[in-house]
């Protein structure tokens, strides 16, 4: 059964597509502003990163760049089955659709699930910021610190961003189950695929940028 | 049907190329370059952006308005940083004594 109230086109719009569009449109715009508020803190990384490239790059290499790599390759299948689920949805795939969803949640789950272990590693092994942080053979404790501070604030943002993105996609997952989505209107799956993608992308950068940048040091 | 379907192929070719570009970029820093670890680090990762954005994203196959606001909200980041950066970069250039 498909909700016929969801597919109709509201009266400002003088077609369906027209509708999407908007929707589409109106999404992009909010993901610009998403750009921006990651943009500060990618601007404060690189203007310490060159202030402090030895340090950061010390400081990194305590990072594992194994579990990074493969945490990484987790995100890019839960978007791989996001942008199959979209098409499934286009296709008015329905039990396909929700499978998917249902998929892309796993894999974003073993993400979380896998940066909760990194983050206690931290914790464990005292490179968490504040009075107990100690980072072995560092004379620039502060340098070393503050490499962390942005590791736990940009890392802490995007997973907050996944958590939001997995509660998008278990209400995706309900409303598709119940059929309220078709071939006409799948404008929701769309718009959540689009920010669980920038998501990724985010990640995309974070990866080589907190992981990576020490390792030649030690090659 | 409104919107461009994309063929399950095109789909798996994007996620297998992500896949081959996230293990040479790990295998690649481990490789000294001096400065340009980071410069192939970046260039990798843009790669990967723009093969997410343009497919799975579908910014390939949407209006021109669309494009025009995600090129808008790179190029605000690309200020952002070049303005930051120029500032940070050239602040000790007119100190005394050099």
């Amino acid at each position: 059964m498909v909700n016929t109230e969801t597919l109709a086109v509201r009266e400002q719009f003088e077609s369906a597509a027209q509708q999407k569009e908007a929707s589409t449109l109106g999404m992009w715009i909010f993901l610009v502003t998403e750009i921006m508020f990651f943009g500060g803190l990618f601007t404060a990384y690189t203007v310490y990163r060159s202030f402090f490239a030895d340090v950061f790059a010390a400081a990194s290499n305590t990072l594992s760049a194994t579990i990074g790599g493969v945490n990484t390759a987790v995100l890019i299948c839960s978007s791989f089955t996001m942008a199959l689920a979209v098409r499934a949805s286009q296709l008015g795939q329905r039990r396909a659709l929700v499978w998917l969803l249902i998929a892309t949640m796993f894999f974003g789950s073993i993400f979380l699930g896998v940066k909760a272990y990194e983050w206690n590693e931290k914790f464990e092994e005292h490179h968490v910021p504040g009075p107990s942080f100690h980072l072995e053979g560092e004379r620039n404790q502060g340098q070393a610190q503050l490499f962390f501070s942005l590791y736990f604030a940009m890392t802490g943002l995007h997973a907050a961003h996944m958590v939001v993105g997995l509660a998008l996609l278990a209400v995706m997952a309900y409303r598709a189950q119940v059929g309220r989505f078709g071939p006409d209107y799948y404008t929701p799956i769309d718009v959540t695929g689009l920010y669980w993608h920038f998501v990724d992308i985010i990640w995309i950068f974070l990866f080589p940028l907190l992981y990576l940048i020490g390792r030649h040091h030690t090659a | 049907m409104i919107g461009h379907v994309e063929s399950k192929k095109n789909y798996t070719l994007i996620f297998l190329a992500l896949i081959v570009l996230t293990a040479v970029t790990s295998v690649v820093s481990y490789v000294d370059m001096g400065p340009f670890n980071t410069v192939v680090a970046l260039v990798i990762a843009v790669i990967k952006m723009l093969l997410v954005a343009l497919f799975f994203m579908h910014v390939r196959y949407s209006s021109r308005l669309t494009k025009l606001v995600v090129v808008g909200g790179l190029a605000w980041l690309a200020l952002l940083l070049f303005l930051s950066m120029s500032d940070f970069v050239s602040r000790n250039w007119l100190s005394p004594g050099h």
